[in-house]
């Protein structure tokens, strides 16, 4: 049977202080996704393999992984693809590596929750006043930011978050995004003060690859350009009519 | 609403504003100007109608805007791509200063320029 190679990037921490390449040869097929390729490794090859995945359907955004350098899901990426090989695996870019392909979380989950992405409303309609209605038009005005599947492909294809750590980043965004465009919401103003500030949506430089390599489609890049505008309209705003700035 | 507490949108702003102008303006006058005309493609205004057509108060005002907004694009630039490119972020304030510096000292010659025409 026809076999290709992956070079894993492994990173063993209480075995070794630096992280290294090992060869694997798995059999092609030509139905498999990378993850495919990677749960042969750990069945069959190399139980102490570590890596996330999940739903194995593009939805959980859990098997975000480098291959050959560029960040995709891997269980919607085809073996096939990159014949002959050898292919290259690494855990995502810019990301603190746990172990193998594992990355620390942590620092993008701290980002997305100071994004606030939730409905924040001034005043709760009592439950017998019934439901917040929402018109065709006016869930398509956010729909596209809600597709994000918190995959952090964005991330490790943004050189900004490679430079600038502090940076909020393009998920983190589309997301305060979201909930900014939502005819429900109330709370783009305290989205705002982090959003606006040192290490906020100015940072970016439009260099545009978290659009690129979304999976979802949610053009992180085109939500951090119309912050960009809706912010320099309000500091606009505070300036010229800084009595309407209380709030 | 609440705003930044850093100007990051001032800049911003400007270097939008520039961005939009000189990519509309400056290749209009980079072919007409600097090619079309000193090569005698039409026959076009002599010097004195030129020189006439740029002591118009909306003349000056324009060229006001497409000189000085396109310095601050190039500043706001420039800042980012001696943070980003040549990661001197460190240097933050004297990038700032040297480079929204140099838009401001081209703006108040420019203004100078416009008027002793």
């Amino acid at each position: 049977m026809e076999s290709v190679t992956l070079q894993v990037l492994r990173y063993l921490p209480e075995e070794k202080s630096e992280p290294f390449y090992q060869d694997y040869d798995v059999p092609f097929q030509k139905k498999w996704v990378i993850l495919d390729a990677l749960n042969y490794i750990k069945d069959h090859v190399d139980g102490t393999l570590t890596y996330r995945w999940s739903c194995r359907m593009g939805v959980c955004g859990s098997c975000g992984m480098m291959v050959n350098d560029q960040p995709v899901l891997t269980c919607e990426t085809f073996l096939e693809t990159y014949l002959p090989g050898p292919i290259r695996i690494a855990p995502l870019s810019y990301f603190a590596v746990i172990r193998d392909l594992v990355v620390n979380t942590d620092d993008f989950l701290g980002k997305v929750k100071r994004a606030k992405p939730w409905l924040i409303t001034d005043e709760l309609k009592p439950v017998t006043e019934g439901e917040y209605r929402q018109t065709p038009d006016e869930l398509k005005e956010y729909k596209q930011y809600s597709m994000c599947i918190n995959c952090m492909l964005c991330y490790s294809a943004c050189p900004i978050v490679g430079l600038d750590p502090e940076f909020v980043g393009p998920a983190a965004v589309a997301l305060a995004q979201r909930y900014n465009y939502d005819s429900r919401d109330d709370g783009h103003g305290q989205r705002n003060k982090i959003l606006m500030d040192d290490d906020g949506i100015y940072s970016c430089t439009l260099v545009g690859e978290c659009s690129v390599v979304c999976p979802k489609a949610v053009d992180p890049a085109g939500a951090i350009q119309r912050y960009k505008v809706t912010g320099a309209v309000e500091w606009w705003k505070s300036v010229v009519m800084p009595w309407k700035s209380d709030k | 609403m609440s705003v930044s507490k850093n100007n990051d949108p001032f800049w911003w702003t400007l270097f939008g504003a520039g961005g939009t102008i000189s990519a509309f303006f400056i290749p209009i006058h980079v072919v007409l100007m600097g090619i079309a005309i000193p090569l005698g493609w039409f026959d076009t205004m002599d010097y004195d109608r030129y020189l006439e057509l740029a002591r118009h108060p909306l003349a000056r005002l324009y060229l006001f805007a497409v000189i000085s907004l396109s310095l601050f694009h190039w500043a706001h630039r420039f800042r980012y791509t001696l943070y980003d490119g040549l990661q001197l972020k460190h240097l933050e304030q004297y990038i700032v200063v040297f480079c929204y510096g140099i838009a401001t000292a081209g703006t108040f010659i420019t203004v100078i320029l416009i008027f002793s025409i």
